[in-house]
């Protein structure tokens, strides 16, 4: 069972990473008896599990996920949320306006209009209908302050980290309010803009290195360095 | 200049050297370059020799026109398009019954390589630009478009290089140029999956015996292994830069 490749290899689509009895973990395919990466990304080995971490890659809904969407448009009952993804997500009126008050009868403009930004969950996604969102829970709704950037949904698993161990440090350093939404946009609340842009600053430095090891060790340290100075 | 009055164009002299001084089975220098376009999702240019290509690509997306999605799968659109500056006369901007082929036969040996059932109705779209033509454009297209479609970050099963055989002077030429497609008697777009050993792309304008073809073939599938190696290399650099930059730069 030869391995032709060790944790943390940049790999492209079609390189052959092992032949044998591995298991193909996410983008990673068995063709025969060989295991070949389907993407460009990192490798990592767990035992029998091989797995590619992608660089690159587009925004795939996923029911749970608490994603970060703008509003493009609306009709009488619903508003129609670009989520940075090929599918577009409904929003259904009714989750914002009050419930005492009629949904038909109201002008939703005045809820949420065009351009805005909202915090949601999507709680459905199949293949027959569109990525249906809620806004109704913790640290849901409308975004009306802070600043939102716009990273590389595929590095998203590594600003959270191990157990949020990364965000939770960035959170820390710069005292920020920070929610992370899984199709790429960050939306970033501080006590001043100052600290609104170190956050900022943290998290565009982990988009750019998030494939080169000895990354959290970096972030503090560029974290406390321009905190001192 | 090559004399085209003359009755007899001259394409291997006697040393057995092609009109640019390549050996027969010498390729052009490939330059190929990831990441160049800023609003694309991905793309990529490619020099090879006098030719001049950029690809890029988007999505996956939303379709439009909408009836065109499918439930299954996404739909994969490409579009090859010449400058009017790339040819020596002007040609015309509008799309002619060449280009539309090639956008055809490009997307043909594209698809394959690609994971479209992980985006069902979605589209991946395709621009190819042709800056400079010197022959073997649709090769070079699709060795663009595949780096362009790998560096957007969507799944792909292999890469897919591509390279072109000529017969010029009854001397089977690997990677021709435009005088040599003009005036040769055979060219031979070739298309594969390296890694996987499959082949999705092969025409041939002329005639060919037998064991021409399969030497041909195994020209092509040689010189693609190449082109691979420097795709994969174009593709990797940017990553494997900065990662050497920071670890050489945390040492001091």
């Amino acid at each position: 069972m030869p391995i032709y490749v060790k944790d943390w290899d940049i790999v492209v689509p079609g390189e052959v990473l092992a032949e044998g009895e591995y298991i193909a973990g996410p983008y990673v395919y068995k063709d025969g008896n060989k295991l070949m990466a389907m993407a460009i990304g990192i490798v990592e080995c767990k035992k029998e599990v091989i797995k590619v971490v992608p660089l690159q890659g587009p925004y795939i809904p996923k029911v749970g996920d608490v994603i970060i969407g703008i509003v493009v448009d609306y009709s009488p009952t619903t508003y129609i949320l670009d989520i940075n993804s090929s599918y577009k997500a409904i929003l259904q009126a009714s989750e914002i306006i009050p419930p005492q008050r009629n949904v038909l009868a109201e002008d939703l403009a005045k809820y949420l209009d065009v351009g805005d930004a909202v915090i949601c969950k999507v709680v459905r996604f199949d293949k027959y209908s569109d990525v249906m969102l809620t806004c109704k829970g913790k640290d849901l709704g409308k975004i009306t302050e802070g600043r939102l950037i716009k990273v590389n949904p595929a590095k998203i698993p590594r600003l959270i980290g191990r157990k949020g161990s990364m965000i939770n440090l960035i959170k820390k350093e710069t005292e920020c309010k920070i929610v992370v939404g899984q199709n790429g946009f960050i939306w970033i609340k501080g006590k001043d803009s100052n600290s609104e842009a170190l956050a900022e600053k943290a998290i565009r430095k982990i988009d750019e290195e998030a494939h080169i090891s000895g990354l959290t060790q970096r972030i503090q340290l560029m974290l406390q360095l321009e905190k001192g100075g | 200049m090559l004399n085209t009055k003359n009755k007899k164009i001259v394409l291997i002299d006697s040393d057995g050297r092609r009109v640019d001084g390549r050996r027969p089975d010498e390729m052009r220098d490939i330059k190929i370059k990831v990441g160049i376009l800023e609003n694309a999702d991905g793309s990529a240019y490619v020099e090879q020799g006098n030719t001049k290509i950029y690809a890029a690509v988007y999505g996956p997306r939303e379709v439009h026109p909408r009836h065109l999605a499918l439930p299954d799968r996404a739909i994969v659109r490409c579009r090859y398009h010449m400058t009017p500056f790339s040819v020596e006369e002007r040609k015309s901007p509008a799309p002619t019954r060449r280009e539309i082929e090639l956008s055809k036969v490009i997307r043909e040996a594209l698809t394959p390589a690609i994971v479209v059932e992980q985006f069902p109705f979605s589209s991946i779209d395709v621009f190819v630009e042709v800056i400079n033509a010197d022959g073997s454009t649709r090769c070079a297209s699709i060795v663009a478009a595949s780096v362009a479609l790998a560096s957007a970050g969507i799944p792909m099963r292999d890469l897919v290089a591509a390279c072109s055989i000529g017969k010029v002077d009854s001397v089977l030429v690997l990677d021709v140029t435009d005088i040599e497609d003009k005036y040769g008697e055979v060219d031979l777009p070739f298309a594969m999956m390296p890694n996987r050993g499959e082949i999705t792309l092969l025409q041939l304008d002329g005639v060919l015996r037998l064991e021409e073809l399969e030497k041909a073939i195994s020209m092509a599938t040689k010189a693609c292994k190449e082109i691979y190696e420097k795709q994969k290399k174009a593709l990797k650099e940017k990553y494997v830069e900065l990662r050497k930059a920071i670890i050489e730069g945390g040492k001091t």
